[in-house]
């Protein structure tokens, strides 16, 4: 009960509690983006349909799907409680306040890139998952194929990729710190990693989208 | 040089404030900022007006007394000084400067630019400290400690309570402060036997004052008078998890 209640009460639990969940959800990108390379093999989908239907159909994927969106929730929950908490804590703000020269600019937009990979996210769902899981699409291939034939269907996905990229860009190496593992020792391997994750995975899955429209 | 100050004018915590400008000429560029400041107050008093409240002691960036936001800036402009060790210099002929106090929930404004910053002083309170009786002065060996850890706990004892990490901070987050003492404390062999309750009544007093959590912008770091890291930062939320595991 200790830990609950000093998690669910404390400032730097509800912190810890952001990282563990942000990390959670890095992991599944990695899943995401590796699978999805099966789109680059140039047999007309069937690898990647075959993929994708395992991915919806095995029970341990399904099993860890809903934790994934408790996750995403949670992320967001604990998001938003310390936002507003936060903003309530200055009662009368600087006339002038230049932050640009303290602070990274990812760091600045963390707030306004969660919301856009929000509305992504929504979007994403309608548009494959939605559609396969609800409405019965079956070639997940098909789907993908028509979206990113549309020119601004391709453009928002690039610059939603830019907005994680971003996202990630802070809130990768700000988990560590959080945890508390951020130090000289652990410093090189923990921005080796936010490389992987701010820049190549967000250019892998904005590759997909120019690809297929590029040979559409 | 001449300048134009927008200063804020606060009568006590529960009035309006309002910003008032002021004109000020023969700003020599080799005076502190709060020399500057003297200047307008006399200025001020010649003509019966009410001078501006500021808070400042030993004005060599050691006491941690003074402080205010400078064009936006924590102690202004540059990096490694508090407001005492701002020199005119920084500033060109016709520059307008806007002048606030630290503002913060956590921080009630007094009058003016002086706050009242007695909440550090309460979390420290709570067990900023060792409670061991350590008697009188032990032999300097008696102890062992790496050499590391004592650099590490001196660096975070440099820290001198000004509150600019609040004031700095997009969250009004005093993690700063509070990291600095539970590092100065908790690296060394004296401190460490209290690290756990340390940690866990510091955070809860931090919060009880009305301080932010940490979304790792480390603008703290960057306008900390003491050059403090925010890898202090790491350590309590290191020390917060051992503590509650």
């Amino acid at each position: 009960m200790k830990i609950v209640n000093s998690f669910l009460t404390s400032s730097v639990g509800k912190k810890i509690l952001m990282s563990l969940t942000g990390l959670f959800l890095c992991s599944f990108l990695i899943i995401h983006v590796s699978g999805n390379l099966l789109l680059f093999k140039n047999d007309n989908g069937v690898s990647f349909d075959l993929y994708s239907h395992f991915m919806s159909t095995n029970l341990i994927i399904r099993t860890i799907e809903i934790g994934l969106f408790a996750f995403i929730l949670l992320h967001i929950y604990v998001g938003l409680l310390l936002t507003f908490t936060n903003r309530k804590l200055r009662p009368k703000n600087y006339k002038k306040y230049k932050l640009s020269e303290t602070t990274t600019f990812e760091s600045r937009i963390m707030r306004l890139s969660a919301v856009l990979v929000l509305i992504f996210l929504i979007i994403h769902l309608r548009t494959f998952w939605f559609e396969a899981r609800f409405l019965g699409a079956t070639s997940q291939y098909k789907l993908i194929l028509t979206s990113f034939s549309n020119l601004y269907y391709t453009g928002f996905y690039i610059f939603s990729m830019l907005l994680l990229a971003m996202h990630l860009k802070h809130g990768f190496q700000s988990a560590f710190q959080t945890l508390g593992i951020k130090n000289s020792n652990y410093n090189t391997i923990i921005n080796i990693f936010s490389f992987i994750f701010w820049f190549i995975i967000p250019i892998l899955f904005a590759s997909m989208p120019i690809y297929i429209f590029l040979n559409k | 040089m001449k300048l134009n100050l927008k200063v804020w004018r606060q009568q006590n915590n529960s009035a309006k404030g309002k910003f008032v400008n002021y004109k000020i000429d023969d700003v020599s560029e080799h005076m502190s900022f709060l020399e500057m400041l003297d200047v307008l107050n006399e200025e001020l008093i010649k003509k019966s007006e009410d001078t501006i409240a500021f808070d400042h002691d030993c004005r060599e960036g050691i006491c941690g007394s003074c402080g205010f936001m400078i064009n936006g800036r924590a102690h202004g402009p540059g990096s490694g000084i508090a407001t005492c060790q701002l020199h005119m210099r920084s500033f060109k002929d016709g520059d307008t400067i806007i002048i606030e106090p630290f503002r913060a929930e956590g921080f009630p404004v007094i009058k003016d630019l002086m706050i009242d910053r007695s909440a550090f002083d309460r979390i420290l309170q709570v067990g900023g400290y060792i409670s061991a009786k350590t008697g009188g002065i032990p032999d300097g060996n008696a102890i062992p400690i790496k050499k590391e850890d004592s650099d590490l706990s001196m660096d975070a004892a440099a820290c001198i309570g000004c509150g600019a990490c609040v004031a700095a901070c997009p969250n009004s987050s005093a993690m700063l402060f509070v990291s600095a003492k539970i590092s100065h404390l908790g690296l060394l062999p004296q401190g460490k036997i209290e690290n756990d309750e340390r940690v866990i009544k510091l955070v809860a007093q931090m919060d009880e004052e009305k301080f932010g959590s940490c979304s790792n912008t480390y603008a703290c770091e960057a306008e900390c008078p003491k050059e403090i890291s925010v890898t202090n930062i790491a350590r309590l939320n290191k020390y917060f998890i051992k503590a509650n595991l």
